[in-house]
């Protein structure tokens, strides 16, 4: 009951704020974003129920939105009502997904008081705030940093929609300050250091593989900077994600690994899973509902689901022991919030799965437009870990897994084509809705070395063209820039829409293949969708082969054959087409001369 | 080169190529067909050795256990077949999707040129299905193909059952890092080739087949699984795709050492290894064995469900369980192993594959000859031509002596004119164009006039044009010149000569085996014409009449031997396979023969009516 309560209350501030804000409404787009980005501050804690059908879906965003902030705010009003403090935050979701898989979302959070973006002023001074990151951000003059590290692909057909969305590999974009005047300088040096920070390769980030989307990508924190000049995006398809990656995302957690939800991060349990996601997100955000300071926020997130075949025993259970082979023995100290959430929407009445210990507290939110109910663990209290002084959170599944899901919105990627000349890149995006009709904004960045035939472009939707609202296209430059493709198209309720372009793939400089060059090249796409809610779906990346000479033996082989031919063509040719002449032998000057004398006497000539 | 640009050199070199001429083209031509076979001797020949690195030093420790459950499986499937009169395609759905797969179906029908009398089937309707292991380490780039075709009858219940129960135990590893596709396929290669047209969205062939919904990036490698019995005593390894074209060795390889390991009794073309290569016996034996190779990469059909993967860059081979009733029996788990060690460690592969040959022959499976070696046996053969055709054209520039090509000499007021060479040029292509196009465009017709049936009415009509195009050209230069002049006809030879060598080096480049086939019964016979040979032995040296003779030579090496009515009605077939093989698949082997080959027999048959 008490969450119920806290709940209802929850909701009357979502009301009463966007009653207090109207004019929050202009800034709806961005709103959106927000929402998309941030899942449980938003959700978790609100209930939405009454008010959020009554109002239409956009308003319905709109105040989500507003209670994202407005939630933060109340936070730290409530629990730190004296000055603004740093503060901590963490949580895990867990959801059980329709395919008897496990989905656990981590995420901790981590406000920081102050703002040093502003003119001279000079930050000595962490608290939880991990330095090296406020260092990073204040040397390269940061506005917002997102950076997320996938091993693995989001099975939006098995698992819907995944909370935070990231493509395979690593992903890095960053919004500068708009005082940088070296943009492309700063960029270069901050994926150095975050290169050495993350270790990961994000130093191979550079020109070739940066974009500057028009319109895909808005700042989440405060501020409406829209100069995508400010923007750089960048993806790295090939990067694996490993242990290496983990140990400094975990060292970045003012608890470390060694209490609170954290201890749970064993690394061998987290990669023996079929997804595995860990981000670091920073903005700027309100300190108060006046906006009068600044704060910033660092979320860090790590996303994983565990597969039911792979984990061995085949029985249709999963508890904390069996997920990370931890339990939970006390929340982070430095924590003012600590909660783990057991999503139960699909459960109400028990008959799915069962839950133990079960617990009272049940919570509400709206995730990406859809309710969820949860159950709420929380850690700061004593009773949650019971008498054997642990947590152990045991989901026993009684009934079958469902099929394949539907989601709402999907979109998938191939190469059609074969042969090593020509080819064709196909998405195909799905909308199962039945009668709504979304606009969806899709970017596409592809290497240069694949040369895109802009003019065969088409997108069709339920066998017609559809015509792009908005097209941006930036061409490649080739070993300089990759091609940059925005599109915003209306998919029509219930069709499938599907964008083509042909390509040809480029012969490298033989110094420019990486070191598998018969291993393919890849490309990726973000699709990103747009609706009254905001999604971001990510397609599979695309290994395109490119023409590769054959680094071997037999390489240097034809190379020797073929210089021994041309060197014997060429004097053959020369052999076929000259005309031979017999050459007479020129007679010695003497005899010239005595011939020269017999003709001007008349005598016959030597011979 | 000095010693051809000087003339007086130069003069001598042709002189005496020229004076020994026929001996040197009689050494040539039995030096390749020496060279050819000593290629089976096993101290010629190069012993397979792994060179992908991914593959060769990894250690694999197979665990597959549930042989006997696929075995029960066998029967389930068997039984739900049987029900379904054709592919239980709900069951298989059902069973994939209780495995923790993600499957699809696709549906696709084809309706052939002609019925087709060896499969008895004209209106093909079909379903493909197949399920997509997900990866846990790869976001969907890459991915391996297992496929069973789901024969009618009751064969290859056995592979499907495998394939599902293979399907069940990978399912519960973590290691894989690429996709693995499990597709059972329905109407065999069409099946497969629909399959692989909707997973590349391509369409060459003219099926109409559903678009498929579930993609798992580039394909590396597949493994096409044919079984029919609980227990076998050995399996095949079938490596002749689709026009010739061979996976690379390295996948051979891996299959030979797997079974090596297993302990399983490996063959390729149906013949075991001997290990006796000093006598006699296991001379024959390799020489069987690589003549078989050459017959099938000749033929240019694909001989498994693999052979169709090749075109899209996959590197795929067909294994296949032989139960021929030895003593040795081997059990449905531990092909189950073999397989998964296979592709275990073609999961492991960091590149494609690409590392070994595309290009060789096997005596057998353990030894190789690789294109460096067999190439030169081609080109002893083919430097005959090259020689005739410089002979001729020393005799021709002789009266002149400026003599500097063909073409000019032709038009030299001695010689004949330009139209005399190019008028039955233009026939011979004509009729190849009428062989081609004709026997499936008239069918309709021919059912019509005469009481056969449509696929007969095909071949026959083929035969037909065949026979008719050797009654056509052969007098159109008397019309122009009147009587035929020696010039006329050593120039037709000339231009046909050497039209010849650059067809054959061409094929023998992309199939070996085919321009070599061609090369042992074309070239003599056109080295040696002049009008004066006789047109019997001509036409027993005929394309239609090599394969003739390798439907002959096929069935004695596969140790089924024909009689001569039973090889005529074998021929009949091959002919319209060959041309479903090329409307159906793509095959260019019956577009090779109709438009070039025969065509630029026609020419030499030309010569035989000179005068």
């Amino acid at each position: 009951m008490a969450a119920h309560r806290c709940g209802l209350s929850l909701v009357c501030i979502l009301i009463f704020s966007s009653l207090a804000h109207p004019s929050s409404c202009d800034t709806l787009e961005k709103a959106n974003d927000n929402t998309a980005e941030k899942r449980s501050i938003s959700e978790v804690n609100t209930d939405g129920s009454v008010a959020g059908e009554a109002l239409n879906e956009r308003q319905w965003q709109s105040t989500d939105a507003e209670v994202d902030r407005s939630d933060s705010t109340t936070h730290s009003e409530a629990l730190t009502p004296a000055a603004a403090r740093d503060e901590f935050q963490e949580e895990l979701v867990i959801r059980p997904l329709h395919s008897g898989d496990i989905y656990a979302s981590f995420q901790f959070r981590t406000l920081w008081d102050t703002d040093f973006l502003q003119e001279g002023q000079k930050v000595s001074h962490y608290r939880l705030f991990p330095k090296s990151l406020g260092q990073v951000l204040s040397k390269f003059s940061v506005r917002e940093l997102h950076i997320s590290f996938t091993q693995g692909f989001w099975r939006t057909m098995q698992w819907g929609q995944p909370f935070i969305p990231s493509p395979p590999g690593a992903e890095l974009w960053v919004w500068f300050h708009d005082t940088v005047s070296d943009v492309d300088g700063n960029w270069k040096e901050l994926t150095n250091v975050l290169s050495g920070i993350f270790c990961a390769s994000l130093n191979f980030i550079d020109l070739t593989n940066t974009v500057q989307p028009s319109a895909s990508f808005k700042p989440l924190g405060l501020g409406n900077a829209t100069d995508h000049r400010f923007l750089r995006y960048a993806t790295l398809p090939r990067e694996i994600v490993c242990t290496e990656n983990l140990t400094p995302w975990k060292k970045l957690l003012p608890c470390g690994s060694k209490a609170g939800l954290a201890v749970l991060m064993k690394s061998e349990k987290l990669f023996h899973s079929s997804f595995h996601s860990q981000a670091v997100h920073i903005r700027p955000i309100c300190q108060d509902e006046q906006c009068s300071s600044k704060a910033w926020e660092l979320r860090q997130t790590l996303n994983v689901v565990f597969d039911l075949h792979t984990s061995g025993q085949g029985k249709k259970e999963w508890s904390l022991f069996k997920m990370f082979s931890r339990t939970l023995t006390e929340a982070c100290p430095l924590a003012s919030s600590s909660k783990v959430y057991v999503d139960i929407t699909d459960n109400p009445e028990g008959e799915l799965f069962e839950l133990s210990p079960a617990t009272p507290l049940l919570g509400q939110a709206v995730v990406l437009g859809d309710r969820r109910t949860y159950s709420v663990y929380d850690l700061s209290r004593a009773e949650t870990f019971g008498q054997l002084r642990s947590f152990n959170l045991l989901l026993r599944w009684k009934g079958d897994s469902g099929d394949m899901l539907r989601p709402l919105l999907h979109a998938e990627r191939y190469v059609a084509g074969f042969g090593l000349q020509t080819g064709e890149i196909h998405t195909v995006i799905y909308n199962n809705h039945p009668y709504r009709a979304f606009p969806v904004l899709l970017m596409d960045s592809v290497p240069w070395y694949l040369q895109l035939y802009i003019h065969t472009l088409t997108v069709t939707s339920k066998s017609r063209d559809n015509k792009p609202s908005y097209i941006h296209y930036q061409p490649a430059k080739d070993r300089h820039r990759p091609h940059l493709l925005e599109m915003l198209i209306q998919l029509p309720p219930h069709s499938m829409t599907e964008v083509t372009v042909q390509f040809e793939r480029a012969l490298l400089k033989w110094t420019e293949y990486t070191p598998d060059p018969n291993h393919d090249l890849t490309s990726i796409v973000p699709v990103k969708e747009e609706s009254s809610y905001f999604v971001r779906v990510y397609t599979e990346p695309l290994l395109v082969n490119l023409p590769t000479p054959d680094f071997s033996m037999p390489y240097n082989v034809i190379c020797l054959t073929c210089t021994v031919v041309a060197v014997g063509y060429g004097s053959f040719y020369n052999l076929l087409t000259r005309t031979f002449q017999v050459d007479e032998p020129s007679p010695p000057l003497s005899k010239r001369l005595a011939n020269l004398i017999r003709r001007m006497r008349g005598v016959p000539l030597l011979t | 080169m000095g010693l051809l640009s000087d003339p007086n050199r130069r003069k001598a070199l042709t002189g005496l190529l020229t004076r020994l001429n026929t001996p040197i083209c009689i050494v040539c031509y039995l030096a390749g067909i020496v060279w050819f076979m000593g290629l089976a001797f096993e101290p010629f020949t190069l012993r397979t050795y792994m060179s992908e690195n991914a593959m060769g030093s990894t250690m694999v420790e197979e665990r597959f256990s549930s042989g006997e459950r696929a075995l029960s499986l066998a029967k389930e499937f068997d039984a739900h077949k049987r029900k379904a009169g054709g592919m239980p395609v709900e069951w298989l759905v059902k069973a994939m999707q209780s495995r923790g797969l993600e499957v699809f179906t696709q549906s696709f029908s084809r309706k052939l040129p002609f019925p087709d009398e060896n499969k008895e089937r004209y209106m093909v309707r079909g379903t493909n299905v197949y399920g997509i292991l997900r990866a846990p380490r790869a976001p969907r780039t890459e991915a391996l193909v297992i496929t069973a075709p789901c024969s009618p009858g009751n064969t290859n219940n056995q592979a499907v059952a495998l394939l599902l129960a293979l399907a069940q135990y990978f399912r519960n590893q973590i290691y894989w890092a690429k996709d693995i596709i499990f597709l059972v396929n329905e109407h065999d290669l069409i099946g497969t080739q629909a399959w692989l047209e909707g997973y590349h969205h391509t369409n060459i062939t003219e099926y109409i087949s559903g678009s498929l919904r579930g993609r798992a990036g580039s394909i590396q490698a597949a493994l096409s699984l044919e079984l029919s019995s609980d227990v076998i005593t050995s399996l095949d390894l079938v490596l002749e795709g689709l026009n010739g074209q061979l996976p690379n060795l390295d996948l051979a390889n891996l299959f030979y050492a797997f079974c090596q390991k297993l302990g399983v009794l490996c063959t390729i073309q149906g013949k075991l290894q001997r290990n006796d290569w000093d006598t006699a016996e296991g001379y024959t034996h390799a020489a069987q064995t690589m003549m078989l190779m050459v017959l099938k990469q000749a033929c240019g059909r694909s001989w498994g469900d693999h052979g169709l993967f090749l075109r899209y860059h996959i590197e795929a081979a067909s294994v296949r369980g032989i139960n021929s009733f030895r003593h040795y029996k081997t059990d449905a788990t531990t092909i189950g192993r073999l397989l998964e060690g296979m592709v275990r460690k073609l999961n492991n592969l960091l590149e494609r594959l690409h590392q070994s040959y595309f290009f060789y022959l096997l005596p057998s499976l353990s030894r190789f000859v690789s294109i460096g070696y067999y190439m030169p046996a081609f080109g002893l053969l083919a430097v005959i031509l090259l020689l005739r055709a410089l002979d001729l054209w020393v005799h021709l520039g002789a009266p002149a002596l400026a003599a500097v090509d063909g073409v000019t000499e032709a038009e030299q007021p001695s010689s004949p004119g330009v139209l005399t060479v190019l008028t039955p040029v233009v026939i011979s292509h004509l009729t190849g164009v009428a062989l081609y196009l004709l026997p499936v465009h008239l069918q309709e017709m021919a059912v019509e006039h005469f009481p056969v049936s449509e696929t007969e009415a095909v071949v026959l009509t083929a035969i037909a044009i065949y026979t008719a195009g050797l009654a056509l050209p052969h007098n159109t230069q008397r019309l122009l010149s009147g009587e035929g002049t020696e010039q006329g006809w050593k120039v037709l030879k000339l231009t046909a000569l050497l039209y010849l060598a650059v067809l054959l080096g061409c094929t023998a480049l992309i199939n070996f085996s085919l321009g070599f086939i061609l090369a042992v019964t074309l070239v003599p016979i056109t080295a040696s014409i002049t009008p004066a040979l006789y047109a019997v032995v001509m036409v027993l040296l005929s394309p239609a009449f090599t394969i003739l003779y390798c439907v002959f030579i096929y069935q004695e090496l596969i140790e089924a031997p024909v009689s001569v009515s039973e090889g005529w009605m074998l021929f009949l077939s091959v002919i319209s396979q060959g041309i479903l093989d090329h409307a159906l698949y793509g095959s260019l082997v019956y577009p090779l023969l109709a438009l070039f080959i025969y065509p630029c027999w026609l020419m030499f048959w030309n010569i035989l009516f000179w005068n």
